[in-house]
């Protein structure tokens, strides 16, 4: 019987151990409210990783990440808004760090890029389209074009047309 | 349709084509695209308290890089291109440039052992465990050095490792500067 529990306890103490590295990998935060939480949530997908470029840092692994998302929370708990923890971020590592990042001349093309993209397809299109138009009304037709045209009008005001066919 | 519209898409393709070789060669002469400005420059220090590495209850606080111009280095042991500068460092300090060494998110033990073994090329070293002068600083990586004037001002920040090529190029040219502007 002592045997079997000793064992029932190794066997336990054996998933903790195989469980510990998974639990270390998951940093847990207690919120004081559920705003919190949410804010803190905004935040780390908007926030970019320095490191990771390309990645937020919910999502990165990086050693730095885990320290921003710390001092995130860190801030938060003391009362700080979303807004003071984004500026605390760019007043460190740029306006690099957030992907909703505020119009400044350098980032304006973000705006104004495709805007313009879509105007110049637009004006394209349309100059495209009234010089095909202008084509289409200059036609000149040969002197011999036009007496065929011609000969092949008459003829058919001479038959009539009582099927409404086109002869 | 006019037959030379045909070449409009090999020409852009051209162009875009000339665009990424430039871009590559660039990359491949150090000039990293994920390199960031640091927001910084032209700002003071940030004001820390942090212990000395070796000597614990030893503190630190920023007006040690006032009075003439130095280096802050920020190094750790887990990262190899700290220990490819480490020499280069000890080159640069016997040539009697000031450098300030911060120990980034690091196990002193290790750290210490480390500066006994390579050699030490810091005037103080600082010990900042939880990276919070890093962070501060902007650090996203080691190793990084921040070039910083005698009134404490940082002037340019340098990220990855300081070797004989990017000292010679722009490192020095600008701690040289800074030197006579201390002078003057």
């Amino acid at each position: 019987m002592m045997k079997r529990i000793s064992a029932m306890l190794l066997a336990l103490g054996m998933v903790f151990v195989a469980a510990l590295p998974v639990m270390a990998a998951i940093d847990v935060y207690e919120f004081e409210s559920a705003e919190q939480e949410k804010a803190f949530r905004d935040l780390t997908i908007t926030l970019r990783c320095p490191k990771c470029q390309n990645n937020n840092i919910a999502d990165s692994n990086a050693e730095l990440a885990k320290d921003m998302r710390q001092k995130a929370f860190d801030l938060l708990s003391e009362g700080k808004s979303e807004q003071d923890v984004i500026d605390y971020m760019i007043a460190r590592y740029g306006n690099f760090v957030t992907y909703d990042p505020p119009m400044t001349m350098s980032t304006v093309i973000l705006w104004a890029g495709p805007l313009l993209f879509v105007l110049i397809g637009f004006t394209v299109l349309v100059t495209r389209s009234r010089k095909n138009g202008e084509k289409q009304t200059t036609v000149k037709l040969k002197a011999d074009e036009e007496q065929r045209l011609k000969s092949l009008l008459e003829e058919m005001e001479q038959q009539p047309n009582n099927n409404g066919k086109v002869k | 349709m006019n037959k030379k519209l045909l070449f409009v898409p090999l020409v852009l393709f051209l162009a875009l084509a000339m665009v990424f070789m430039v871009q590559l060669t660039r990359n491949a002469g150090g000039d990293d695209p994920t390199k960031l400005e640091s927001v910084l420059v032209g700002k003071p220090v940030p004001n820390f308290k942090l212990e000395d590495l070796v000597e614990t209850g030893k503190l630190y606080e920023q007006d040690i890089f006032k009075g003439e111009p130095l280096l802050l280095n920020v190094w750790a042991t887990w990262c190899p291109t700290c220990y490819a500068e480490h020499t280069y460092l000890n080159d640069l300090a016997s040539k009697g440039v000031k450098i300030i060494g911060l120990n980034y998110k690091d196990e002193r033990i290790k750290a210490v052992r480390w500066l006994n073994e390579l050699g030490n090329p810091y005037i103080h070293s600082l010990f900042d465990g939880n990276g919070m002068l890093g962070m501060d600083l902007g650090v996203y990586g080691a190793p990084e050095t921040f070039l910083i004037d005698a009134k404490g001002i940082v002037r340019y920040r340098h990220v990855g490792d300081v070797n004989e090529r990017n000292w010679a190029d722009t490192l020095e040219p600008m701690y040289q500067a800074l030197l006579e502007e201390a002078k003057g």
